[in-house]
């Protein structure tokens, strides 16, 4: 049992880390709470199964042409509807809110309420440690791990990334050492958003589709992101597969109550909350203040 | 002058105000077909209807004493998969001022109680044709003259759905004993967590015992998980000889799809929606091959009209029908009851429906006492289908009380399973 805990909580807790880590790395350099993040995952998923089943083009394309698409509308979006109200945080909330919606209705009336789903890219199954699990959601974990390196060395080892993880520590310093603060929060956006196109570009195979696939995994990671402590990269990643194991153990020591895995996982997250208020990682209230 | 300008202004305005109350012409049978219309449970309700009103209207009409009028269909869109109240308020929009005549359609239980409070109000016909609730027939029966308005054509109420259900899972046990040597299966039941369900949990926890099962686990996922893997993990250590499954929701696809992925070696068999769809084959890449689930229409002689009424649909359309489908049958049966009546007199029409014998798609349909579709042999008995290589094809009945019907084909147990338990 605990082999199928461990391998299950880390395919599932690897998917919330790659959409927590971008939606906590625009938190922390803009401090935008892109409620539609997850709705831009939504998006690529729906994008490369479009590209697949009606244009025909190859799953290996598909994929980083929604990658693309989805930073190009979540530029679009940020320059319209976001930029201009970047310095009233509620105003940006509500905001992303509407985009959310906005998004959600477009695919509901495009594509309807059917549920859609693509075929793995990889067919079988590898049996670890006793425990079977599919080619494609060990694709998904390794592409996933993937990602979360290049954008880990792009953070701590360029100097671009140094700008953005100075702009997310202190804004008002990194501008006055001359930083282009605004510049870099439009990059973060796209880095943040293609992260959230990656997600959706390797749920694709895994997961059904519809236009409300964005609900349940957005309040994850906004536990995620509250748990490892807002605007914190390495407490996102930690919180993804704490939670990730919380609702795997769930599954195999309360199965009649597997449905409330989800809610186990917010649980846990308001007992850390209880103990550290400022989440795993973030930074104390009073200090933040 | 300005009086006369007044006037006529004012006469405009009716006649416009009358025109968009009435439509225009008022020589028609106006049928509001209620669904969830951006869903595969709405499209069913509208194609079916629309069918049965194109054949109506191709023989010139319905003869209401000595006039013969055209069916003229209304979409009511009742987005009731994700908001009651737009449910109501389309019911209310179709009553008064779209002014349909007739009702038929609806999905959801919580829904369509609404909608028939509002229906019944206006001592509007409300053929049911989604919601499986007896609570809704139970009301007819409770309450006569509020209620006899309402009917349900499709599907059968729940309580025989876990007939069926129950009746499903012992052919698959028999099977499992017959080809695997398995006398005492392991049953894993998996049911999402809904309230529909939780009556054939307990039912299943108290009677799989009796039916000589033994219960290796329940697990309840959420209707929406869009991952079950961890369950099916669970299930398989748990030694799971067979998987009864209940599933209305999205949740049916991940499961069948990891259940194929994963070669998950038990048997599923229950209710799955989502495998009673076309869409199902192509939504689980073929990996829910094997799935067996309740169903109320297949591509087998349930009566003679379910062969032409299922290859016309599928021609029309591009996809099998579901039990949405059934306005098909419920337009036909009013449409008989009018033309017996002689007019379109709510009171007068319910008197006939009640004489209600039709030859439909899913069987013949007789209404009891309390309006309900009569379940049974001879009847609608609903069927098993399972997914056999692309087709979904009828496994069930195979037997049960003498019947057999034409076109059905042997369950198949899962290749994989036969191999894991045959080594």
């Amino acid at each position: 049992m605990a082999s199928d805990i461990i391998v299950n909580g880390l395919i599932s807790g690897s998917i919330y880390a790659l959409l927590a880590i971008g939606f906590s790395l625009i938190f922390g350099v803009a401090r935008i709470v892109n409620i539609a993040h997850t709705a831009f995952y939504m998006v690529a998923a729906y994008a490369i199964h479009f590209a697949l089943h009606n244009l025909g083009v190859p799953y290996l394309l598909a994929m980083p042409l929604a990658i693309v698409l989805v930073v190009g509308l979540g530029l679009a979006c940020y320059r319209l509807f976001i930029d201009p109200i970047r310095e009233h945080e509620a105003a940006v909330l509500i905001a992303t809110i509407a985009l959310a919606m906005v998004f959600q209705e477009v695919t509901l009336m495009l594509f309807k309420g059917h549920y859609r789903g693509t075929p793995p890219l990889l067919e079988g199954f590898l049996t670890v440690a006793g425990v079977k699990v599919a080619y494609q959601q060990l694709l998904s974990f390794v592409v996933v791990l993937l990602v979360l390196g290049l954008v880990w060395l792009f953070l701590g080892h360029t100097r671009l990334g140094l700008a953005i993880r100075t702009t997310a520590q202190d804004r008002e310093v990194a501008n006055l050492m001359g930083m282009d603060v605004a510049r870099i929060a439009m990059l973060t956006m796209a880095i943040s958003v293609g992260m959230a196109g990656v997600a959706g570009a390797v749920v694709v195979p895994l997961f059904v589709l519809d236009p409300f696939m964005w609900l349940a995994p957005l309040i994850m990671i906004m536990a995620v992101v509250v748990l490892g402590g807002l605007g914190s990269i390495k407490g996102s990643f930690l919180g993804a597969y704490i939670l990730g194991f919380a609702e795997s153990l769930v599954v195999f020591l309360l199965p009649m109550g597997s449905f409330l895995k989800g809610s186990v996982a917010l649980s846990v997250m308001i007992v850390v909350l209880l103990i550290r208020p400022e989440g795993l990682f973030g930074i104390a209230f009073e200090e933040e203040r | 002058m300005r009086r006369g300008v007044f006037l006529a202004a004012a006469a405009w305005v009716w006649v416009l105000v009358s025109m968009a109350g009435s439509g225009w012409g008022a020589d028609e049978i106006k049928v509001g077909v209620v669904g969830p219309m951006a869903f595969t449970q709405g499209e069913g309700h509208w194609n079916g209807a629309t069918m049965a009103a194109e054949e109506i209207n191709a023989k010139g009409g319905v003869q209401v004493g000595k006039k013969k009028l055209p069916i003229k269909l209304v979409k009511v869109d009742s987005n009731e998969f994700l908001n009651v109240t737009d449910a109501t308020n389309a019911m209310e929009r179709a009553i008064t001022y779209d002014k349909v005549d007739f009702l038929m359609g609806g999905f959801r239980t919580e829904a369509v109680l609404a909608m028939q409070d509002i229906a019944m109000e206006y001592k509007k016909i409300f053929l049911g044709c989604g919601a499986a609730h007896p609570e809704l027939c139970a009301r007819v029966a409770k309450d006569y003259e509020k209620y006899k308005y309402w009917f349900r054509v499709t599907p059968i109420n729940s309580t025989f759905l876990v007939k069926v259900d129950f009746l499903l899972l012992e052919m698959v046990a028999k099977k499992m004993a017959t080809e695997l040597g398995i006398s005492k299966p392991k049953v894993a039941i998996v049911a999402e967590k809904a309230v529909w369900a939780d009556p054939i949990v307990n039912i299943a926890q108290e009677n799989l015992p009796k039916m000589g099962m033994e219960i290796a686990g329940v697990w309840r996922p959420s209707p929406v998980a869009t991952d079950v893997s961890a369950e099916l993990s669970a299930v398989q250590s748990a030694g799971a000889h067979i998987i009864f499954t209940s599933f209305s929701s999205s949740v049916g696809i991940p499961f069948a799809k990891q259940w194929g992925e994963l070669q998950v070696p038990a048997a599923a068999v229950g209710i799955n929606v989502e495998a009673q769809k076309d869409g199902f084959w192509a939504a689980t890449g073929g990996k829910g091959n094997y799935t067996l689930t309740m169903n109320t229409y297949a591509r087998v002689k349930m009566t003679d009209s379910t062969i032409p009424f299922f290859d016309k649909y599928k021609e029309r359309f591009k996809e099998a029908p579901n039990y949405t489908a059934g306005t098909y049958d419920a337009l036909h049966i009013l449409v008989q009851a009018i033309e017996r009546a002689g007019t379109l007199d709510s009171a007068k029409v319910v008197q006939e429906l009640e004489k209600t014998q039709y030859m439909g798609g899913a069987g013949k349909i007789v209404f009891s006492k309390d309006h309900d579709v009569t379940w049974g042999p001879g009847f609608v008995t609903a069927i098993g289908t399972q997914w056999q290589d692309g087709q979904n094809l009828c496994v069930w009945p195979d037997g049960w009380q003498g019947i057999k019907y034409e076109g059905c084909v042997d369950y198949k147990i899962p290749p994989w399973v036969r191999a894991h338990y045959k080594k």
